[in-house]
């Protein structure tokens, strides 16, 4: 299998007026096509950044280094022009309030057939003509009709179907999503869990899911990496993250998790303590101080991210020393 | 654009020295770091102690005249700094007691339209509904009075006098003021405090003067330091056309004026008081600029 | 827990009325709540649940007068409080607290956490000292796990989770009796969320708390509520204890709603039997006339579009509003 995206030792800073803060922290990652990979962590790990600095869309004050390898090509220093027709055709971002990409005074058959005539090269007619069987296979109902409103007559959940089907127009060969149900209402976001399982199957596109429900990533993703304060603390299958984790962040998280199939008296297991704060990182590993099983060790050496076969790894001193 | 969200430092450990860092104070630190407002900083506050002390340095008073110095330009042997006006007096002195007058009327007006400004747009604002209504037409109706006519009508009445001109500038600049914090009310009383307020039982006037008025403060003080330059200008222009200040008093629209007349033959009668004005406005301004950064809601 | 309800909600009804589109368009009425009857016992959490828009965060105001019911009963400890003047309400508040959603838009940016928290006593314990009202303020920060010595901190200083325990401690302040929890955890961390969801079962053993929680969430819902009422467009769909409705759910929308919930076990959630309703929720302006739910309802029958269901028991203490007995079951 050949890799899509190939991230390598990637890095990013903002400067704020407070200080530095280092929201991704040497971050490599590997995802091949047709794999769905979930991306998993609490606000402030870092996630969300990852891909901003991977798609050229990080804030003025942010900066990143490292290698972003897309299909071979380095995102992060391609001239803007050749990183725009990439963005535009061959992977496309799907955002948590999808009205931040939609224009809200353009028509959705101008904004989709847009993309088509500019990308593809299709006339006018032709767009149109894909854009609806796009909207119709993201489950729009009366599609040739609707595809003529504007994005706020759609409700969210639709509003994130067009999202989707714009996203797809050009058959990516990736699909970043950044959180894409999280505003969603349950039914609607097993409506569209149920929708991205389909596209999975039927384009082969490589999807990267990120979010911090692992309700979620359970029932769609390949493959799973976990990070926390700005770096990845564990990677592996999802059978492998779900049923052996093997950092303890992981197995706090799961064990924290209100679920359906648990016990219900009981009270929930709650990781101590709070999220770290990115602008002042621990010098050692960044959970150190809501681990369990920590050790003098852990508080002054950073862990590093470990190879234990079959694309596991994890990054922490205690599992290394059980190896 | 997606920015990047600065999050909050975190608080750990045991003992931690309790020392507050409010949302003034962050704002405080920001303006320290704003140059050209710490510089207008420092300036405007050289202009006040000069204005305040400066006086007693000179041997001179604001009313004496010298008969034999009638406009005179700079004269160190008798210590004129600034030279004389038309009627022998000091300018020096003058243009620091013209000073102290455009300040006075600039920052008691300012206050004055300030308090009535917060307490009228918050209560609109809070209210709402038909309170807000009414309240905001009448600021409406006000609007629509000229205001020169308006200040003329009272000079007439009452006859030329300070305590006046403060009246009328308060009475006609809290109208914006009211405005702008009905306005930032209106956002304010949907957040969740203010029903978390109703909720533990608040009285109305309390959650008024306790939630809403510290919040809105923000932008009323800049918007404040925005207005006392305007105050400044619109006192000398009255002055200029003859309302304002009363004689020997003088203010920087006074001796401005005086000055604009005979600049050709005297220029220094111009350039002195109006070099204090405008040093002044600028200050305001820079500061007023210094502020709006510093409190910018999107940092917080 | 007692057997006698300290609260009792009967037909509570609140219309709000949209302005006409134009000049002279009609006001419609949006019906947020709709006919909603329930006890709640002493020491009992009775779990709210449903989607934006079904009028779960409208209900819990309405029973704490936070917005005027347009009709119905609120009765608390055998007073129908529903549309007392805020003068007549105040001195009940001190028993009635709310938490809210977004923990840090619910603190005053310009207060210190001890004015803050100190705040219900200042407004209803005039004959508190100074100095016993920061011991009680210290105490209650230490019981709802925070540092007694970050009183004079700011909430800007603090993250979602602190806040919240922040808003905690100024509705536990003056020990009241019923707290509404207007999704006090979906704005937070999954790890910080089991830490508040401990803290309020805590406080509740500890205190005898009665709490109306109210969240999307069913799967956290599960873990606090004894029993649990199921909103749809401002009508009870179904209500039950724990135990019955997640072990035998008969309304479809219950069934829906706890079959899209994703559990975090890829085996199990990739193996589970699914009802995906289609669609999205109607228009409460203009609701489906009889069951409301018939337009999503894979089972609506032609009995459904003319005929309103009445509320009905089917079991000890499981009411269902639907004119079949768990259809598809």
């Amino acid at each position: 299998m050949t890799a899509v995206l190939d991230v390598r030792n990637l890095e990013t800073r903002f400067s704020t007026p407070d200080g530095m803060v280092s929201a991704v922290n040497t971050i490599s990652f590997t995802l091949n096509a047709g794999e769905t990979l979930g991306v998993v962590g609490e606000s402030g790990s870092g996630k969300t950044q990852v891909f901003m600095s991977v798609m050229g869309l990080l804030a003025r004050n942010g900066h990143c280094t490292g290698e972003a390898l897309f299909q071979g090509d380095n995102l992060l220093t391609m001239p803007k022009k050749k990183l725009n027709t990439i963005r535009g055709s061959r992977m496309a971002m799907i955002f948590q309030d999808p009205m931040t990409s939609l224009n809200p005074y353009l028509s959705v058959a101008r904004q989709m057939t847009e993309v088509l005539v500019e990308h593809k090269g299709m006339t006018t007619h032709d767009a149109r003509r894909h854009a609806i069987t796009m909207l119709d296979r993201v489950g729009i109902p009366e599609a040739a009709r609707r595809i003529d409103m504007y994005p706020h007559e759609f409700s969210g959940g639709m509003r994130q179907r067009v999202m989707i089907a714009m996203s797809l127009l050009c058959s990516p060969e990736l699909l970043i999503a950044d959180e894409p149900t999280t505003a969603l209402d349950v039914t609607v976001q097993a409506q569209i869990l149920d929708l991205l399982n389909d596209l999975k199957r039927d384009f082969n596109t490589a999807i990267v899911m990120i979010t911090h429900d692992l309700g979620v990533v359970a029932g769609l993703c390949d493959r799973v990496m976990v990070m926390y304060g700005g770096r990845v603390a564990e990677t592996g299958s999802v059978k492998d993250i779900f049923y052996a984790p093997r950092h303890p962040y992981t197995k706090g998280l799961l064990q924290s998790m209100p679920r359906l199939d648990g016990d219900a008296g009981s009270s929930l297991y709650a990781i101590p303590g709070q999220p770290p704060n990115l602008q002042n990182l621990p010098k050692g590993c960044a959970f150190h101080d809501r681990c369990a099983v920590r050790s003098d060790r852990c508080r002054d050496i950073p862990p590093a991210l470990l190879d234990y076969g079959n694309g596991r790894m994890a990054a922490c001193h205690h599992e290394e020393a059980a190896r | 654009m997606l920015f990047f969200r600065r999050k909050p430092a975190l608080i750990s450990g045991e003992g931690a020295p309790v020392e507050a860092r409010s949302v003034w104070r962050n704002a405080r630190l920001r303006l320290y770091r704003n140059k050209a407002a710490m510089g207008s900083l420092i300036v405007l506050g050289l202009i006040i102690v000069l204005a305040i002390l400066g006086p007693s340095f000179s041997p001179h008073e604001y009313d004496a005249v010298y008969w034999d110095r009638i406009q005179m330009g700079p004269d160190f042997a008798n210590q004129h700094w600034f030279g004389t006006d038309g009627n022998g007096r000091d300018l020096f002195v003058r243009t620091l007691y013209g000073a102290r007058v455009s300040m006075a009327v600039g920052l008691l007006a300012t206050f004055v339209s300030m308090v009535i400004g917060v307490v009228y747009g918050a209560t609109a604002g809070f209210f709402g509904g038909r309170v807000d209504n009414l309240m905001m037409r009448f600021v409406d109706v006000l609007y629509t009075l000229p205001f020169m006519f308006f200040v003329i009508m009272l000079m007439v009445v009452f006859g030329r006098n300070i305590f006046l001109i403060f009246v009328a500038l308060g009475a006609v600049e809290w109208l914006t003021m009211a405005r702008i914090v009905r306005g930032q009310t209106l956002a304010i009383k949907r957040r969740e405090f203010i029903e978390a307020a109703h909720a533990i039982g608040v009285s109305n006037l309390t959650i008024i003067f306790r939630h809403i008025i510290p919040n809105v403060l923000g932008p009323v003080i800049v918007y404040a330091t925005l207005t006392i330059p305007q105050v400044i200008l619109i006192e000398s222009f009255l002055s200029f056309l003859g309302l304002g200040v009363q004689e020997p008093l003088t203010s920087w629209g006074v001796l401005i004026s005086e000055g604009a007349n005979v600049m050709e033959v005297a220029p220094w009668m111009l350039l002195f008081p109006a070099a204090f004005l405008a040093t002044t406005l600028f200050c305001f301004n820079f500061i007023g600029d210094g502020l709006r950064d510093a409190l910018d809601p999107k940092d917080r | 827990m007692s057997a006698e309800p300290i609260l009792k909600v009967r037909d509570l009804r609140v219309h709000f009325e949209i302005p006409g589109k134009g000049l002279f368009g009609k006001p419609s009425l949006l019906k947020a709540v709709d006919g909603v009857d329930f006890d709640l016992r002493a020491g009992e959490t009775l779990g709210i649940v449903g989607e934006s828009g079904c009028g779960k965060s409208t209900l819990g105001r309405a029973v704490l007068q936070l917005i005027e019911p347009t009709a119905g009963q609120v009765v608390w400890l055998g007073r129908d409080i529903a549309g007392l003047r805020s003068a007549a309400m105040r001195p009940l508040r001190k028993s009635l607290q709310i938490i809210f959603q977004d923990p840090l838009a619910s603190l005053n940016p310009r207060m210190t956490i001890g004015e803050i928290i100190a705040e219900p006593l200042v407004t209803h314990r005039a004959d508190l000292g100074k100095e016993e009202i920061r011991k009680r303020v210290q105490d209650m920060m230490a019981n709802v796990g925070l540092l007694p010595q970050m009183i004079n901190r700011y909430p800007h200083e603090f993250s979602g989770g602190q806040c919240q325990r922040i808003g905690i401690a100024r509705a536990m302040i003056l020990e009241p009796k019923l707290i509404v929890c207007d999704e006090p955890v979906s704005a937070l961390d999954v790890s910080i969320q089991a830490q508040i969801v401990n803290l309020l079962q805590d406080l509740q053993r500890r205190f005898g708390l009665s709490l109306m929680f109210i969240s999307h969430d069913l799967s956290v819902v599960r873990h606090i509520s004894h029993r649990i009422m199921v909103l749809y467009l401002g009508k009870v769909m179904e209500i039950a204890d724990r135990d019955s409705i997640y072990a035998r759910p008969h309304h479809p929308y219950t069934r829906a709603l706890i079959s899209a919930v994703p559990i975090p076990d890829p085996e199990k959630e990739r193996a589970k039997e699914r009802l995906i309703i289609s669609g999205d929720l109607p228009s409460p302006i203009n609701p489906p006339s009889g069951c409301v739910f018939r337009t999503r309802c894979p089972f609506a029958q032609e009995r459904c579009t003319q005929e309103e269901p009445k509320r009905r028991t089917i079991a000890d203490g499981h009411e269902l509003a639907c004119h079949f007995d768990g259809p598809g079951l």
